[in-house]
């Protein structure tokens, strides 16, 4: 069992919180919940939507079908009651003129002003939108309570039983299990794996979509004891962060598209200088400022590449919300331990998904710094870029062993981290920090697999394609077709074990892709020489669903 | 006092003969041994230029980073571990030029760091290009017919700013040096020192000779607590270049504003367990 509401209007009629309510009691009467949000850059007008999904059943991403539409203006109406269902509902205010006999017109706007705040017009939808599917009142006023102060409390809770009144239960659904799940997004996700993973320092400058990130980790830094810094660029997010991580402080960076760029020639010197780091870039449809609220897959190619030069970096795509926690845990751990660069990419789609998830399991989070002491002083002296086997020299912190010093660089150096430019220790230097994406590629965590055993059809996407292709791939399936996907998480190095082993049976590989370049399938081809037959791309800044992926392999590919 | 030859570096020195660099790199050492700070308890970080070579030849903690962005490492180093002594050294480009976005925010900041910038009126490592505090109409070896832009006045830019501690001096003047040097250095703030330090090879209008005649250096009537007086003083240049403190406001720093980093123990020795951000799940319920 799934139900979808759409709840529309324009920028600043506060949807935005009330529909976060709406999924917290929707949540907490333990269903499962998956919701995404479409919005543009600006802060009063335009279209706004929120979609929200649950069921009995778990769900990773978004569908077009509705069963409810909310629409606080008359846009909505117009741009989506083609995908409302023929026994679905319409909540609108009666002064919306309109002719679907699916339209429930209430008076809202008179009823938010008897209550004396037009701001309630939502709280009144939301007990329209319970009731009709017959749900009672628990867990409401708690979730209003947690939220509000009291005397909005008790508004907002009139407001919502006036709603309730006015409507009949229209959809007999199950009832929900108990409430054992978080409801949270990959953007939370991500500043909670860092907050968890001992982050001590972040520094950013506020870029959609990856604002959130900061702000979450902002809000919790005293509780935490770490700084969160806003600065005056992405340059300076990056260089700061690289003079904390030196200083010997677990750190990290994030940003967008437009600010990743800006970021780049410091890539190249956290890789020279050999200091672990932590970089997030949730992408947006580019180029320059592109389309700022929406979702895109398109920095790929550039991240596998950006900073002149050559570094060891390691690059992983979060899948969604449960991923993206623990993925950034290991992030950083990955960072400390082979003293490089790690980036994780997230996007828009995933950035404002909030899910219904198993609670996150801080048993399982390790803090691994691999820093050194005393022990790696070699005849009483300590140089930052001794030579050794693996490549990876012992870090210490400076200015906590007496007589010893660290010198870094980002000249090119020699083992004491002094300018150099002599040929032997150059190339001495590139294979010393180059050999540890050996042992980095035998820890590599290989993509997940849903289908068939031996698929004719191999899907393969990565990041936030996880959930559409899931969804995708079991709707093809109920239909008898061979079929299976493959989805990226660790990007680069690129696990290939599974790759082989898929591809070898498959008759077709399709990459399916929010680019429009097959990024992915591009890099595929490029470290295993397996090419891609097909392609399912999308770059209008809007997610694929799994419908759509469904429709586009059967027109355009079986 | 410490012996100052705990500072000597092994490496090869790579500036030219009779620059004025030559003469700053004793003070720096003089200052730190007089303030008896050691090598682990200081860092010197720098941007890219020639100036920028200083931790290589100084034996402390370094941090050579890139060209213009040396304000941010060192910010980051003081916030992460706010016992060490960090001091920056680079060139007028690095900081006025390519950094300057670095430097207006690292004053507003008020990170406690010393700054200083080994002002020779050009890029020298370049080879002799123009550099914001090149003298309009200079002729260099980009702009053959002279710089076209304004001269930067770095120091009332600074004064503008409200930065906690300004100040300039010359390179030619070792003892005026290191007492400016050890003031900097333990002034709670950001302190911009401005380190006049004549480029023998590619600035032949601002020669040592020129800022021996050209320079005045400030008495004890002066009050550097006087802000308006202060920007005037900073704007003074071609009337004679003022030597001394110029403008000083102490005032919290940016840690002192942060009261877990300021009456805890430095960001790098907390302790974290990752359980302890459990209790932020309950935000998700
Ligand atoms: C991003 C970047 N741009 C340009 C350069 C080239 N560059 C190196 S040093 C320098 C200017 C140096 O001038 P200054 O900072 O005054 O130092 P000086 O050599 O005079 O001491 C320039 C332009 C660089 N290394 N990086
Ligand atoms: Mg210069």
């Amino acid at each position: 069992m799934k139900y979808n509401i759409l709840i529309g209007g324009s920028a600043g009629q506060g949807m935005d919180t009330w529909a976060v309510l709406l999924e917290k009691i929707i949540k907490r009467k333990g269903y499962y919940v998956f919701s995404n949000k479409d919005y543009m850059s600006r802060i009063r007008g335009g279209h706004n939507f929120i979609q929200i999904r649950f069921g009995t059943e778990p769900i990773s991403s978004h569908d077009p079908k509705l069963d409810i539409i909310v629409a606080l203006d008359k846009n909505t109406i117009d741009f989506h009651t083609e995908r409302l269902q023929e026994n679905g509902v319409i909540i609108c205010d009666q002064a919306i003129e309109i002719e679907d006999k699916r339209v429930l017109a209430l008076p809202l706007k008179e009823l938010a002003k008897e209550l004396g705040n037009p701001k309630v017009t939502g709280t009144i939808c939301m007990g329209v939108v319970l009731k009709l599917f017959g749900m009672n009142f628990d867990r409401v006023e708690e979730v209003f309570e947690e939220k509000f102060e009291k005397e909005t409390t008790e508004l907002n809770f009139k407001a919502f039983q006036e709603g309730y009144e006015y409507a009949q239960q229209q959809f007999h659904i199950e009832k929900g299990g108990e409430d054992q799940h978080i409801l949270i997004n990959s953007n939370q996700a991500i500043a909670l794996g860092a907050l968890a993973g001992g982050v001590g320092f972040f520094a950013g400058y506020p870029m959609t979509p990856f604002t959130s990130i900061m702000t979450y980790m902002s809000e919790k830094q005293e509780d935490a004891k770490m700084v969160v810094e806003q600065v005056e660029d992405e340059i300076a997010a990056i260089n700061m962060a690289i003079g904390t991580s030196y200083a010997g402080v677990r750190s990290m960076t994030g940003t967008s598209g437009g600010g990743f760029s800006l970021m780049t020639e410091a890539l190249g010197l956290a890789g020279i200088m050999e200091n672990p780091l932590v970089v997030a870039n949730i992408q947006r449809p580019g180029p320059a400022t592109g389309l700022p609220t929406r979702t895109e897959q398109s920095d790929l190619s550039f991240i596998l590449t950006a900073s002149h030069g050559e570094i060891p970096r390691m690059v992983l795509a979060v899948r969604h919300a449960e991923d993206a926690f623990y993925q950034t845990v290991r992030a950083l751990n990955l960072a400390d331990k082979y003293q490089m660069l790690v980036i994780i990419l997230g996007d828009q789609y995933l950035s404002d998904a909030t899910e219904t998830i198993k609670p996150y399991d801080f048993s399982k989070v390790t803090i691994e710094r691999h820093i050194a002491g005393k022990e790696s002083f070699k005849d009483g002296e300590y140089k930052r870029y001794q030579p050794t086997e693996d490549g990876l020299s012992p870090r210490i912190i400076p200015g906590k062993h007496r007589g010893q010093i660290v010198l870094t660089d980002s000249d090119e150096h020699n083992e004491y981290g002094h300018i150099t430019e002599s040929a032997e220790v150059r190339t001495a230097m590139m294979d010393k920090r180059m050999k540890r994406m050996d042992a980095l590629k035998e820890e590599l965590i290989e993509p997940d697999y849903f289908g068939v055993d031996h698929p004719e059809n191999l899907l393969i996407g990565w990041g936030s394609m996880y959930g559409p292709l899931k969804e995708a791939v079991a709707l093809l399936q109920e239909e008898g077709i061979s079929v299976g996907t493959l989805v990226f998480g660790d990007i680069y190095p690129l696990p290939t074990k599974l790759l082989e082993k898929y591809s070898t049976t498959a008759k077709q590989i399709l990459n399916v892709e929010q680019n429009y370049t097959g990024q992915l399938a591009k890099l595929i081809r490029q470290e295993t020489g397996i090419h891609c037959s097909k392609s399912i791309l999308k770059y209008d800044g809007r997610q694929m669903c799994s419908h759509e992926i469904y429709s586009r392999v059967k027109g355009e590919v079986l | 006092m410490l012996d100052v030859k705990m500072y000597d570096s092994k490496d090869e020195i790579a500036w030219c003969p009779g620059c004025g660099n030559f003469s700053i790199l004793p003070a720096l050492k003089q200052a730190l041994a007089e303030l008896e700070l050691e090598p682990h308890e200081v860092v010197v970080a720098s941007g890219i230029g020639q100036a920028a070579k200083m931790p290589h030849y100084i034996t402390v903690n370094g941090f050579n980073g890139l060209h213009g962005r040396a304000v941010p490492p060192a910010t980051g180093i003081k916030i992460a571990n706010k016992d060490l002594n960090v001091i920056i050294h680079s060139g007028d480009g690095d900081t006025y030029g390519e950094g300057g976005n670095h430097l207006i925010h690292g004053i507003r900041r008020n990170v406690n760091i010393a700054h200083f910038v080994h002002q020779n009126q050009i890029y020298g490592l370049t080879k002799g290009q123009g550099s914001p505090t090149t003298t309009k109409g200079q002729k260099t070896t980009m702009q053959f017919d002279g710089v076209r832009m304004d001269q930067l006045r770095p120091l009332a830019l600074a004064v503008s700013l409200d930065c906690s501690f300004v100040a300039r001096s010359f390179s030619g003047d070792k003892e005026h040096l290191v007492s400016i040097m050890k003031q900097a250095i333990t002034h709670k703030g950001y302190a911009l020192v401005d380190i006049l330090q004549p480029c023998v090879i590619f600035n032949h209008v601002n020669t040592y000779k020129w800022y021996k005649e050209n320079s005045y250096y400030l008495d004890e009537s002066y009050d550097p607590t006087d802000k308006v007086a202060a920007f005037q003083k900073a704007l003074e240049w071609e009337e004679g270049v003022p030597l001394g403190v110029i403008y000083k406001n102490e005032k919290p720093t940016y840690i002192d504003g942060v009261p877990y980093l300021n009456e805890g123990p430095p960001l790098v020795d907390r302790k974290w367990d990752p359980k302890e951000a459990e209790k932020f799940m309950e935000d998700f319920r």
